[in-house]
C-alpha cells in the first residue's frame, strides 16, 4: 500500500480556508506543548496574549504601531513577488527609506520653507526606497544576475551604512551614550494619532487600497500578473517585460523607503539603533501568508504585530521571555507551509490489487 | 608587529570556526537545489541546546552533539517543507529563522539555573580548551594555526575532505547533478528527492556545530545575541566562496578576519568606522555576483548551482 | 534455422499499445539483424516514438512480446533496457552543460567506484571516441560543445555503458549536413564492431543514404518492411503517406480578395545563428488558407516569429494589409491586426493558473470595453468572456476556474476565441490540432474555416497532410528555410506532398510525372 500526492482537477476551495485556521489551531497546540515542557501554563499565557494586544486602547495602540512597519514592507514584498521577483530587500529599503528621511530632517530644514520638510521627509524616504530596489531589479532584468542574493546582500549593506552613519558622521554629540542621531526639530516630525500610532498607518492604508486598485483595476496590474504567471506569454501578448520589472521594482522599494521614513519621523524622531529589527523579513512573511493581497496584508500585519506585542506584555506581566510571541510566530507558518501543498494536490492510496491486475491484463 | 599579527590571526581563526562549519553545511545544501535561508535561526537554537546541555551535565562533547542534532532536525523539516510540501524555499527558510531565533531566545532565558533567574546568560559552562601544539605553537605568525581548541583543528580537515568529497568522489558528482539539472539525474537513476533530503539534513547538522561553537568555545557563553548575525553572512560566504568548499576559508577569513581587526583597531584608536569596514564584504560578494552571472564563460563554470530554489516535480508515469 | 535468422539479435512481435482515444501500436513486429542499421520511418504521430519507448523502457506495451537473442525479456523500466543493452539518443540530450563530458558519460553509474579515476576514464572515453570516430575531449565541458558533438557524447554515453543496440531519435534533426555525414559514417563503424542500430526519421533521403532496411509505419500499423536498396523515395512516400484523402471538408467557393499578407524575400537567423529563412516570399489573401507543409525544424517557427514580431528578420519586407511592419515588436503585429495561435500552447498560449476570463481578455485588456478611462471594469470583463465562452462553446465549470484544468480542447478553444475575436485581417495558426482528439481537432478545423468565410487571412503551419489537404486553398512547402512550390490543394495529394517535405522541388515532380506518364503512353 502506498500513499501518493496526486494533482487536483481544480483548486481546492475548502483547503483554501481550512489551512489557515487549522495551522493556527494547530500552532496553538504545539505553542501549548512548548509552554507546558517549560512549566508555564498555556491558558494563562495565551489569555495574557489577547489581554496584552487588545485588551486596552494603550495596549492596541502599541499592536499597530508595531504592525505599521510590517504593513508597509509586507506591502512592498507583495509589489514585488506578484511578478514572482523574489525582493528579499525590503529591510534594506526600508533602512534607506529611514536614511534619507532623517538626511532631509537633520540637513535640509534650514533650506526649505518648514511646511515643506515633512513632505520632503516623506518623499525622501520613498526616493530612496526605490533606488535601492533597482539596483537588483535592473541587475535582473537586464544582467540576469539572481534577485534573491543580491537583494539580500545589499539589506546587509544599508543596515551597515545606516550604523555607519549614526555612529559616526551624523552622530548627536550631545547623546547620552544611547548612539544616534540629533533628534530631528519638529516641523519633521510626523504627527502622532492616538497613543504612538503615528500617520504611517494612514499611508499604509491609503498604499493598500491604491495597490489593490492597481492589482485588479488597471492595465499595468493585469500586465504585471501575466509576467508573474507565465514570462514567455507575456512576451508574446506584447508585454513589455524587463521595463515592468524594474517599474514594479521602483513601487516595491518606494513603499518600503515610505515605511522607513515614517518610522524614522513618526517614533524615534531620529537615526538610532532599533530601526533595523528585521521588519524586512517579517515582511515576506507578512506578504505570503497575505497571498499577495494588500487588503489581507493589512489585517496579517497587525497579527504579527500582536504576537509580538503580545510577546512583550507576557513578558511584562508573567515574567516569560518576549520570545513567545517569535515562536508562535514561526509555529503557524510551518502548519502553513505544508498545507498550502493541499490545494494542489490531494492524498490517495494506491492498493496493491491495481497494480497486480494491470499486469494481469498485459499477459493475456 | 608580528605578535599583533600573530594574534589577529588566532583570533580570525577562532572566530572562522563556526563560519567555516555553517558555510561548508550550506554549500552542500545548496549545491543540490535547495536554498537554506534558516541558518541564521539553526545556529542560534543550536548554540543555546549545546549551552543548556553542557552546562547540566558539565560534558562538552555532549553539548556538540547535542546542537547536531538540533541542527539535523531543523534541516529535515527544512527539506519536508522544500522538497515533499514543494513550499517556496524562501519563505519556508525564513520561518525556521523567526523561529529558531525565537525559540532560542525563549530557551535562553527559561533553561537556566533558578539561581540566575532561570537565565543562561551571564553564568559560565564547560568550555572547549585551547590544545596548543608544543613547539609549533612558538612559530611566528603561523603559530597561531596551532594554538586552537579542537574543534577549530578539526577544520583544517573539514575543508580539504569537504572539497574532495565534492568534486572527487562519485556521491559528489551525483549531488551536483542534482543541482544543475535535476531532470537529467533522475534520468540517469539518481534519486533527486533523497539526495536533497541527505544534503539539507548534512548541511542543518554542520550548521548546527558551527553555532555549538559559539557558545562552548568563541564567546564562551550565552548571550542573546550570540550569533550577530553570523547565519546571514554564511548565506553571503557561499556566493562569495562559488559553492566550492574549498574559497569557503577565504571568505571566513575575511570575514572573520574583519571581525578581529576591527576589535584591535578600537583598541588602538584608529579611525576607520568599524561598519563601514563591515560592509566590504557584501559588496565584494554582489561584485562576484555581477561579474559571475555577466562573464559568460565564469557564470558557466562558477555560477550557483542552476536548479538553485526552484522546487523539482517528479513526474509520474 | 538459416544463417540469415541466426544474426537476429532484437525481435518485437505484435507489439500493441493503446493510449487513451488512439491505438499508438498495433501489432507491430520488428527484426532487428546483428550489425545493421535499421530506419523506422514515418510521419509525426505514426507510432515510432511510441515503439521506441516501449523498446527502451519508458512505456510498457500493452500486447506483444520482445525478443532478445531468441530470449524473451521484460523491460519494464529503463534500467532494464539498459543491463539489456539497449540505449536510447534522445532528441533532448540529457546533459548537464556545466559538467564535463567525462562527468556526463560516467554520471549515476552504479559500477563506479568510490573515488572515479578520472584519468583512466578519460583514457577509455578517447578510446572508444577513437575507435568509433566521435571525436570529443572528455575534458571539455558540455556547455562549450557544439550540438553535434554533445550528441556524440550522448551515442558515447550509451557505448561507455555497455550499449549493443543503439536507438537514435531523429538524429539529424540537429546536426548540419557536415555533422550528419559525421554521424553516419559514426554508424557505419558500430555496425562493423557488430553493434546495431535503429533510427527514427521522417526524412526519406536519410532512410537512403543510412539504412540497411527500412520500417515504414503509418498511423499505427505496420505498411512494409524494405530493403533499403530495392526501394525508392516515392514508393516509401506512398507507403508512408498513401492514402485516400477522407475529409476534404465542405469548402465553400470563394474567390480570394486581395492580399492581406505580403512576405517579400524574408530571410531570418535562428537563436543559434544560423539561417532558417531564405530569402522566402509568399503572399496571403483575404478569404483563404494558405497551408504551409512540412517537418518542423525547416524554418516553421521562425516564419511565425517573423510574422508575429517575436523575431526580427535580417532583410525583406513585410506587408500587411498594405502597410510595412517588417520588424515591429509583438505588440505592433498585435495592434496592427495579427493574431496569433502558438504551437506551444500551455508555454505560450496561456496563462495556466490565472482564469479563464483572464485568459481571454489577454489581447483585448488595453481599450474598450475592457478598459475605459484606464480602469479595467470586471463586470465588461464577465460580458466579454461569457459572449467569447459561448460563441466558442468553451465547456468550463466558471468563468473563474484556472485554464490549466481545462482539457486541451477546450483550452486550444480559448485561445482561438481570444485570437479570432481580437483578429483583424490575418490568423497565424501554428499546428492548431496537435495534440486534439477528434472531436476537438474537426472544431478547430471549422473554426479555421468559419474565419476563411468570412474573408480574413489564414496561414496555417501543420504537419498534418491530411489536416492541410482538407481545410486549405492552397499548400505551400517549407524545406530548409524555402518554399519548394506552391500548390492548390484540389490538385494535391498527400505523397506529392510527402515528396516535397522531403526536399523535392515540385520541378523534379512534375519532371517525374511527365516521364511516368510519356512511358505509360507508349
Amino acid at each position: 500500500m502506498r500513499l501518493i500526492l496526486e494533482k487536483r482537477k481544480a483548486t481546492s476551495q475548502k483547503a483554501f480556508y481550512i489551512v489557515p485556521i487549522v495551522s493556527f489551531i494547530v500552532a496553538l497546540i504545539l505553542g501549548a506543548i512548548l509552554l507546558l515542557i517549560t512549566g508555564v501554563s498555556p491558558i494563562k499565557t495565551y489569555a495574557a496574549m489577547v489581554k496584552g494586544t487588545f485588551g486596552s486602547m494603550h495596549v492596541f495602540s502599541e499592536t499597530l504601531v508595531k504592525a505599521t512597519p510590517l504593513m508597509l514592507t509586507g506591502l512592498g514584498v507583495a509589489t514585488a513577488f506578484r511578478m514572482r521577483f523574489w525582493n528579499i530587500g525590503a529591510e534594506g529599503q526600508f533602512v534607506f527609506g529611514g536614511i534619507a528621511g532623517a538626511g532631509i530632517a537633520l540637513f535640509f530644514n534650514d533650506f526649505i520653507s518648514s511646511w515643506l520638510v515633512l513632505p520632503a521627509v516623506i518623499i525622501g524616504g520613498m526616493v530612496a526606497g526605490a533606488l535601492w530596489a533597482s539596483i537588483p531589479a535592473a541587475l535582473n532584468a537586464y544582467l540576469g544576475v539572481n534577485e534573491t542574493l543580491t537583494s539580500l546582500m545589499l539589506n546587509y549593506v544599508a543596515v551597515l551604512f545606516a550604523s555607519y552613519l549614526y555612529y559616526g558622521p551624523w552622530r548627536d554629540q550631545q547623546g547620552f551614550g544611547f548612539p544616534g542621531t540629533a533628534r530631528f526639530s519638529e516641523e519633521a516630525w510626523l504627527p502622532r494619532i492616538f497613543g504612538r500610532v503615528h500617520f504611517g498607518i494612514i499611508f499604509a492604508i491609503i498604499v493598500a487600497i491604491i495597490l489593490w486598485f492597481i492589482f485588479n483595476r488597471t492595465r499595468w496590474g493585469f500586465e504585471l500578473k501575466v509576467i508573474g504567471e507565465n514570462k514567455v506569454a507575456a512576451k508574446y501578448l506584447g508585454i513589455k517585460i524587463s521595463k515592468n520589472i524594474v517599474l514594479a521594482l521602483l513601487l516595491s522599494g518606494a513603499i518600503s523607503g515610505l515605511g522607513g521614513a515614517s518610522e524614522v519621523a513618526g517614533i524615534s524622531r531620529r537615526l538610532q539603533a532599533g530601526l533595523a529589527v528585521g521588519h524586512g523579513y517579517t515582511a515576506i512573511i507578512v506578504a505570503w501568508l497575505a497571498q499577495l493581497n494588500p487588503i489581507a496584508v493589512i489585517f496579517v500585519a497587525i497579527l504579527m504585530g500582536a504576537l509580538l506585542v503580545g510577546g512583550d506584555q507576557v513578558q511584562l506581566m508573567m515574567g516569560l521571555p518576549a520570545a513567545v510571541g517569535l515562536v508562535l510566530q514561526g509555529l503557524i507558518l510551518f502548519p502553513m507551509l505544508a498545507g498550502s501543498l493541499f490545494t494542489e494536490y490531494r492524498l490517495k492510496i494506491i492498493r496493491p490489487e491495481k497494480i497486480v491486475a494491470g499486469k494481469i491484463e498485459s499477459e493475456a | 608587529m608580528i605578535q599583533l599579527i600573530t594574534t589577529i590571526l588566532a583570533i580570525t581563526l577562532r572566530a572562522g570556526t563556526s563560519l567555516v562549519y555553517a558555510t561548508i553545511g550550506e554549500i552542500y545544501t545548496e549545491n543540490s537545489g535547495i536554498l537554506n535561508l534558516g541558518v541564521e535561526g539553526t545556529m542560534f537554537l543550536s548554540a543555546v541546546s549545546a549551552f543548556a546541555v553542557a552546562y547540566y551535565s558539565g560534558n562538552v562533547w555532549l553539548g556538540f552533539l547535542v546542537a547536531m542534532l538540533v541542527g539535523g532536525v531543523l534541516g529535515a523539516l527544512h527539506a519536508f517543507l522544500s522538497v515533499t510540501m514543494r513550499a517556496n524555499q524562501v519563505v519556508s527558510g525564513l520561518s525556521i529563522t523567526l523561529f529558531g531565533t525565537g525559540l532560542a531566545s525563549f530557551l535562553g532565558q527559561r533553561l537556566g539555573p533558578a539561581e540566575n533567574n532561570f537565565n543562561l546568560a551571564g553564568i559560565s559552562g564547560p568550555r572547549l580548551t585551547i590544545q596548543a601544539i608544543i613547539g609549533l605553537n612558538k612559530i611566528p605568525v603561523l603559530g597561531a594555526l596551532f594554538s586552537q581548541d579542537l574543534i577549530t583543528y578539526s577544520t583544517y580537515l573539514l575543508i580539504p575532505i569537504a572539497w574532495y568529497y565534492l568534486y572527487k568522489t562519485r556521491n559528489g558528482l551525483n549531488l551536483r547533478a542534482v543541482g544543475e539539472s535535476p531532470i537529467t539525474a533522475e534520468a540517469m537513476g539518481i534519486n533527486v528527492v533523497k539526495t536533497r533530503y541527505l544534503y539539507t539534513i548534512i548541511g542543518g547538522i554542520l550548521i548546527g556545530l558551527g553555532g555549538a561553537h559559539l557558545t562552548l568555545s568563541y564567546t564562551p557563553g550565552w548571550t542573546d545575541n550570540i550569533t550577530g548575525g553570523r547565519g546571514w553572512i554564511v548565506i553571503a560566504l557561499v556566493i562569495f566562496a562559488m559553492w566550492n568548499p574549498a574559497r569557503a576559508v577565504l571568505g571566513a577569513i575575511l570575514f572573520g578576519g574583519i571581525n578581529a581587526i576591527q576589535f584591535r583597531l578600537q583598541a588602538v584608536g584608529a579611525t576607520i568606522p568599524s561598519s563601514f569596514l563591515n560592509m566590504f564584504p557584501y559588496l565584494a560578494t554582489i561584485l562576484v555576483l555581477i561579474i559571475m552571472t555577466w562573464w559568460e564563460t565564469l557564470s558557466k563554470r562558477l555560477g550557483a548551482p542552476a536548479a538553485l530554489s526552484i522546487p523539482y516535480m517528479r513526474e509520474d508515469k | 534455422m538459416n544463417s540469415l535468422s541466426s544474426k537476429i539479435i532484437l525481435e518485437m512481435r505484435n507489439i500493441t499499445k493503446h493510449f487513451p482515444g488512439v491505438v499508438a501500436n498495433e501489432n507491430i513486429n520488428l527484426t532487428l539483424y546483428n550489425g545493421e542499421i535499421l530506419a523506422l520511418l514515418g510521419e509525426n504521430g505514426a507510432g515510432k516514438s511510441t515503439l521506441m519507448n516501449i523498446l527502451c523502457g519508458l512505456y510498457r506495451q500493452d500486447e506483444g512480446e520482445i525478443l532478445l537473442r531468441g530470449e524473451p525479456v521484460q523491460i519494464n523500466f529503463p534500467r532494464d533496457a539498459a543491463e539489456l543493452g539497449i540505449g536510447m539518443v534522445h532528441q533532448n540530450f540529457m546533459l548537464v552543460p556545466r559538467m564535463t563530458v567525462a562527468e556526463n558519460i560516467i554520471l549515476g553509474m552504479s559500477s563506479l567506484p568510490f573515488v572515479p579515476d578520472m584519468k583512466e576514464i578519460s583514457v577509455r572515453i578517447s578510446e572508444l571516441s577513437e575507435q568509433y570516430r566521435l571525436k570529443v575531449d572528455p575534458n571539455a565541458y558540455i556547455w562549450q560543445l557544439s550540438v553535434g558533438e554533445q550528441q556524440r557524447v550522448e551515442i558515447l554515453k550509451l557505448i561507455y555503458r555497455g550499449a549493443e543496440i543503439l536507438i537514435l531519435d531523429e538524429p539529424t534533426a540537429v546536426l548540419t549536413p557536415q555533422e550528419s555525414q559525421e554521424l553516419h559514417d559514426v554508424l557505419k563503424i558500430m555496425t562493423a564492431e557488430g553493434k546495431s542500430a535503429i533510427f527514427i526519421t521522417h526524412k526519406m533521403e536519410e532512410v537512403m543514404i543510412f539504412s540497411e532496411r527500412v520500417m515504414v509505419l503509418q498511423k499505427g500499423k505496420l505498411k512494409a518492411t524494405l530493403k533499403t536498396t530495392e526501394t525508392s523515395p516515392q514508393e516509401l512516400a506512398r507507403l508512408m503517406v498513401g492514402r485516400p484523402v477522407l475529409f476534404r471538408l465542405e469548402k465553400e467557393e470563394q474567390q480570394p480578395g486581395d492580399a492581406i499578407l505580403k512576405l517579400e524575400k524574408i530571410s531570418a537567423k535562428d537563436d543559434k545563428g544560423l539561417s532558417a529563412l531564405e530569402e522566402l516570399s509568399l503572399t496571403i489573401h483575404c478569404g483563404e488558407i494558405l497551408g504551409i507543409a512540412g517537418v518542423a525544424g525547416n524554418g516553421q517557427d521562425q516564419l511565425a516569429e517573423v510574422i508575429t514580431g517575436l523575431r526580427k528578420p535580417t532583410s525583406g519586407v513585410i506587408t500587411f494589409s498594405g502597410e510595412d511592419v517588417t520588424g515591429k515588436d509583438p505588440l505592433g503585429m498585435i495592434k496592427a491586426g495579427i493574431s496569433f495561435i502558438p504551437a506551444d500552447r500551455i508555454g505560450m498560449g496561456i496563462a495556466g493558473n490565472m482564469a479563464i476570463s483572464d485568459n481571454l481578455i489577454m489581447k483585448s485588456y488595453r481599450d474598450e470595453p475592457i478598459t475605459s478611462k484606464g480602469v479595467i471594469k470586471p463586470k465588461n470583463i464577465v460580458d466579454f468572456a461569457n459572449r467569447l465562452v459561448n460563441l466558442f462553446k468553451i465547456t468550463t465549470p466558471t468563468l473563474k476556474t484556472s485554464v490549466k484544468f481545462l482539457s486541451g480542447g477546450n483550452i486550444q478553444k480559448t485561445i482561438l476565441a481570444r485570437e479570432i475575436d481580437a483578429c483583424n485581417g490575418l490568423l497565424v495558426a501554428m499546428y492548431p490540432s496537435r495534440g486534439l482528439d477528434v472531436g476537438a481537432t474537426e472544431s478547430v478545423r471549422n473554426l479555421l474555416l468559419d474565419q476563411r468565410n468570412q474573408g480574413v487571412g489564414v496561414l496555417l503551419i501543420s504537419e498534418d497532410l491530411d489536416e492541410l489537404t482538407s481545410i486549405a486553398d492552397r499548400i505551400a512547402v517549407l524545406f530548409e528555410g524555402r518554399i519548394m512550390g506552391i500548390v492548390n490543394s484540389e490538385d494535391a495529394d498527400t505523397e506529392m506532398l510527402g515528396l516535397m517535405t522531403a526536399g523535392v522541388s515540385i520541378d523534379e515532380l512534375e519532371r517525374d510525372v511527365q516521364t511516368m506518364s510519356d512511358a505509360t503512353m507508349e
